[in-house]
C-alpha cells in the first residue's frame, strides 16, 4: 500500500505499523510516531493497522532552543 | 533556589543545542557554560537523529524537549506526547506560536494545551510573555514553572520589558521562573538573575557568537555573578545624587 511517510510517498507491506517501520528501516531506531496527526505510542504499534494514503510520522531526536 | 518540578538545578544556566558549527563545538559550548539543561526538539528522522541523541546523552545534563515550531495546541499536544516517548522526560517547554514575526506565544492555544498536557502527567514549562494575567491562568491549569520571553527568539535584545517582568517576578515570588529567549548578552542574563528570576535559557547569543565557547563561559560567569548579587540583596535605584564620600569633616578652604 502507498503511504505517505514524512511527507514522501512510500510503498509499504505492512499490514501493522511496527512492521511498516522495519521495511523503511527504523525497527530499531530511536523515533516515535503520529498516524495522520495522532500519536501511537511504541507498545501500540504491533497493533496498529495501516491502511492505503496514511499519513505517517517518524520523528526523532533533533537540536532544538 | 526555586525548584523545577523537584529537581534543583546545580547552575541556573539553560542552553540550546542548535545552530552549533559543528557537534564538537557544541559539547565545548556545553562544557564551558556548566549549563543543567539542555533543550531539544523533535523533527522528521533523515538519518542524523539518532546520532544526535548520543552526543545528548554524553552532555550528562536534564534534558527539556520543546514543541518550537507548532501553531496550534494540538500540534504541540501531540509533539509533546512524541517527545516524551523520544526524550523519556515528563518535562516539555510548551511552545504555542501565534506570530510568524515575532514567534510570540498564542496565549489561548498555551493555555488550552497546558491543561490538556497537565491533566496527562507532563510537567509543563509554559513559554509565554511577561502577561501577567496570563501567567496566572496557566499556573492555575496546573504549569509549576514560567518561562516568560526576555525578547523575541533569537533577536537577541535582552528584558525588553523590564517593567512588565519584574511585576510578574513581584506577582508571583514562589514560583520558579526562567527567561526564556531574546537574550544576546552575558549582562542580559545576570540582569535578568539579579531581578529574581530563577534561571535562563539561551542559545543563539552562545551558538551564533564568534567563539561559542568563550561565550558560554561568560555566559556562565554572568548567571553566577547574578545569582550572587540577588542574594546580597541590591540597593534601591534612586533619582538624585547621593554623596558616598562623608560631608562631616570636609575642609573649609
Amino acid at each position: 500500500m502507498k503511504l505517505e511517510v514524512n511527507g514522501e510517498t512510500r510503498e509499504v507491506t505492512g499490514p501493522t505499523l511496527a512492521e511498516a517501520l522495519r521495511e523503511l528501516g527504523w525497527g530499531e531506531a530511536r523515533v516515535a510516531t503520529a498516524l495522520n496527526g495522532a500519536f501511537v505510542a511504541k507498545g501500540a504499534r504491533a497493533q496498529t493497522e495501516l491502511k492505503e494514503g496514511d499519513r505517517l510520522e517518524v520523528l526523532a531526536p533533533m537540536q532544538g532552543g | 533556589m526555586r525548584d523545577f518540578y523537584g529537581v534543583t538545578l546545580e547552575t541556573p544556566l539553560m542552553l540550546g543545542t542548535a545552530q552549533y558549527p559543528s557537534p564538537a563545538v557544541l559539547e565545548a559550548a556545553f562544557c564551558q557554560s556548566g549549563a543543567s539543561v539542555a533543550t531539544v526538539s523533535l523533527r522528521r528522522e533523515g538519518g542524523q537523529g539518532q546520532g544526535f541523541w548520543k552526543i545528548i546523552k554524553g552532555l550528562d545534563v536534564h534534558v527539556l524537549p520543546n514543541t518550537a515550531g507548532c501553531h496550534s495546541a494540538r500540534e504541540a499536544i501531540t509533539t509533546a506526547r512524541m517527545a516524551r516517548e523520544l526524550f523519556e522526560t515528563n518535562w516539555i517547554k510548551l511552545e504555542v506560536i501565534g506570530h510568524a514575526d515575532t514567534l510570540q506565544p498564542d496565549p489561548f492555544g498555551l493555555l488550552e494545551a497546558t491543561e490538556a498536557l497537565v491533566a496527562d502527567g507532563f510537567e509543563v514549562f509554559p513559554y509565554t510573555t511577561e502577561d501577567q494575567v496570563l501567567a496566572g491562568r496557566l499556573l492555575e491549569a496546573g504549569a509549576k514553572v514560567l518561562m516568560p520571553w526576555g525578547a523575541p527568539i533569537g533577536s537577541g535584545l535582552g528584558l525588553n520589558n523590564r517593567y512588565g517582568l519584574k511585576t510578574l517576578r513581584a506577582a508571583f515570588p514562589d514560583v520558579p521562573m526562567v527567561i526564556d529567549a531574546g537574550l544576546g548578552l552575558p549582562s542580559h542574563a545576570a540582569d535578568a538573575l539579579e531581578m529574581g528570576f530563577d534561571a535562563v535559557l539561551l542559545n543563539t547569543a552562545v551558538a551564533q557568537a564568534g567563539d561559542p565557547a568563550a561565550m558560554a563561559r561568560a555566559f556562565a560567569l554572568a548567571v553566577q555573578a547574578g545569582v550572587l548579587a540577588n542574594t546580597a540583596d541590591p540597593m534601591a535605584p534612586r533619582d538624585m545624587a547621593t554623596p558616598s564620600t562623608p560631608v562631616i569633616g570636609k575642609a573649609w578652604l
